[in-house]
């Protein structure tokens, strides 16, 4: 039997959760306590299984009000994908102006998971 | 810039989320507002905290701060509040005349009441006073988040961040993500001083090590930040000798305590209270300058910008009240609202005599698992909680009713 603690991220409150299975962790053999929200039993799955983050970060932006617009995963996506997405928003740059919620990169790093503008940024005058 | 009102019941300083949800909230409640700011861009430091985690408590949904702050922003001028951007207050009488000053041009400003939410400061290497030579390459941890979310550059290759504080940790994975090798976070105390779930995923998740019961001792380097020294501390805050070693870095971020920003407040002639550094106020969010309120991180320093945002929000109702009914009730003396054991502050530090629900802000002393929280009348309780986990780093809230009026000579929130 292994145990282990896990903070929950999912919100501020960051429940300390404790984990145990036996063998190989999979949904079906993880037990979940501590938590105080039925997500914390979901996040401590997928954070055994396959942990997924979400990605904030920028791009560039031409022509704009300020030289970046920030960005995020429209949803979280594998952790072990996090420097790879990175890296490709690196090479993207796009024109002002820019509202949340602009697409500026779809399936990235082949997570098929779209990347949005969070910030707005209008043309410079 | 003549088209700018001059006259208005509310004037709130200050276009962060305290500032903004107050300004929508007392336009909401009739009032004629104007919002003044500093920047050109409202949202406050929002704007750079590009991060998420934002907005659970208000809107139930995890977002980013740019998101979160449009979200106000957007309530804001819907509401009806008039913006004054790139604006400095000047000078604020007990009279609630102000003096603003936006490019090139002065010009007066009055209000039946004012709401102060101007927000914080960072600590600075100044006030920590760390002994070394005064290389480039040391910065507040906001001030890099600034420099790399708002102006696109790098602040440096290695890192180490000085302080477990939140920006330091988002600036942590940030800087890793960026490409930046975080060499390590020195905490003082031996516990941490950022909340809970940004240890997991702006440290451990990068294998970032946290030294707690440490902090620096020396800066070197000539041009440029070399690297510091980091000794281990006592529980009397003294570095423990030849516990000394020596951390490589081209960079130090300093993420060690925010101070609320209260010149104003204070030339005004605003009580403070020496542990919050934030003004004294009443269960209204009226400091005792009448007509003045406080509110957000101006008041107390927050953990989560949704409660800055409540508290705004609740600051402006009463402010709308204020300027729009007159001095209310009035005559019966407040009720003090003191710290018991194992607490460090309460905001507010009074209550009105006769309220019938009260709300309580309070940090506790040190961290702690399974206690209860307290709130107490001359000794009597009136409402308690029960805490899994006390950490100083959690601003805890706690709705005290009371369907009879509130009536003590002293309040109290304790931890047993």
């Amino acid at each position: 039997m292994t145990t282990k603690r896990l903070t929950c991220i999912l919100c501020p409150n960051g429940c300390e959760v404790e984990v145990s299975y036996s063998g190989e962790p999979t949904p079906e053999s993880i037990s979940v306590d501590g938590n105080t929200c039925p997500r914390g039993v979901d996040y401590a799955i997928e954070e055994l299984t396959a942990p997924k983050r979400t990605l904030t970060t920028s791009v560039l932006v031409y022509g704009g009000t300020q030289p970046q617009a920030s960005v995020k995963t429209a949803c979280p996506i594998p952790r072990e994908s996090l420097f790879d997405a990175r890296e490709a928003l690196r090479r993207i740059a796009v024109d002002a102006p820019v509202a949340i919620g602009d697409v500026v990169a779809s399936d990235i790093a082949g997570t098929g998971v779209d990347v949005i503008v969070t910030r707005p940024v209008p043309c410079s005058p | 810039m003549s088209a700018r009102t001059r006259e208005a019941d509310v004037v709130v300083i200050g276009g962060g989320p305290a500032g903004l949800a107050s300004a929508a909230s007392a336009a909401d409640a009739g009032a004629k507002v104007v919002l003044v700011d500093r920047n050109r861009e409202l949202g406050g430091i929002l704007n750079q905290c590009i991060h998420d985690g934002f907005g659970l408590h208000a809107f139930g949904e995890v977002l980013t701060g740019p998101e979160f702050a449009a979200r106000y922003i957007d309530r804001a001028f819907d509401a009806g509040v008039e913006v004054h951007p790139n604006t400095t207050v000047a000078e604020l009488e007990a009279s609630r005349e102000l003096v603003c000053t936006t490019l090139g041009e002065r010009y007066p400003l009055r209000a039946a009441s004012v709401v102060l939410a101007m927000g914080c400061r960072e600590r600075t290497r100044g006030m920590l006073q760390i002994p070394g030579t005064r290389p480039a390459g040391v910065y507040t941890a906001g001030t890099a988040q600034w420099l790399t979310n708002m102006r696109n550059l790098r602040v440096g290759k290695k890192i180490l961040i000085l302080g477990s504080g939140d920006i330091g940790l988002i600036m942590a994975r940030r800087l890793t993500w960026e490409g930046a090798e975080v060499v390590g976070v020195v905490e003082l105390l031996p516990y941490p001083s950022g909340l809970p779930r940004n240890i997991t995923q702006c440290l451990e998740d990068y294998g970032i090590p946290l030294h707690l019961s440490h902090s620096a001792t020396c800066i070197h380097g000539r041009e440029r930040v070399e690297s510091v020294t980091v000794a281990r501390f006592d529980g009397r805050r003294q570095p423990v000798p030849g516990t000394e070693f020596e951390i490589e870095c081209d960079t130090l971020l300093l993420s060690v305590g925010l101070i609320p920003e209260n010149e104003l407040s204070r030339r005004v002639g605003v009580r403070l209270d020496a542990t919050t550094s934030g003004a004294f106020v009443d269960d209204r969010h009226m400091t005792n300058v009448p007509g003045v309120f406080s509110c957000g991180n101006v008041l107390h320093i927050h953990d989560l910008a949704d409660w800055a945002a409540e508290e705004g929000a609740r600051a402006g109702t009463q402010a709308a009240a204020y300027a729009l009914g007159g001095p209310a009730k009035g005559g019966a003396k407040p009720i003090r609202i003191e710290p018991g054991d194992g607490i460090r502050y309460v905001v507010p530090q009074t209550a009105s005599r006769g309220s019938k629900e009260l709300l309580v802000s309070f940090r506790v002393t040190a961290p702690d698992e399974n206690r209860t929280a307290e709130v107490l009348a001359d000794g009597r309780v009136l409402a308690s909680e029960d805490l899994r986990r006390a950490h100083p780093a959690e601003m805890v809230q706690m709705k005290v009713g009371c369907a009879d009026g509130l009536d003590a000579d002293r309040l109290e929130v304790r931890l047993t």
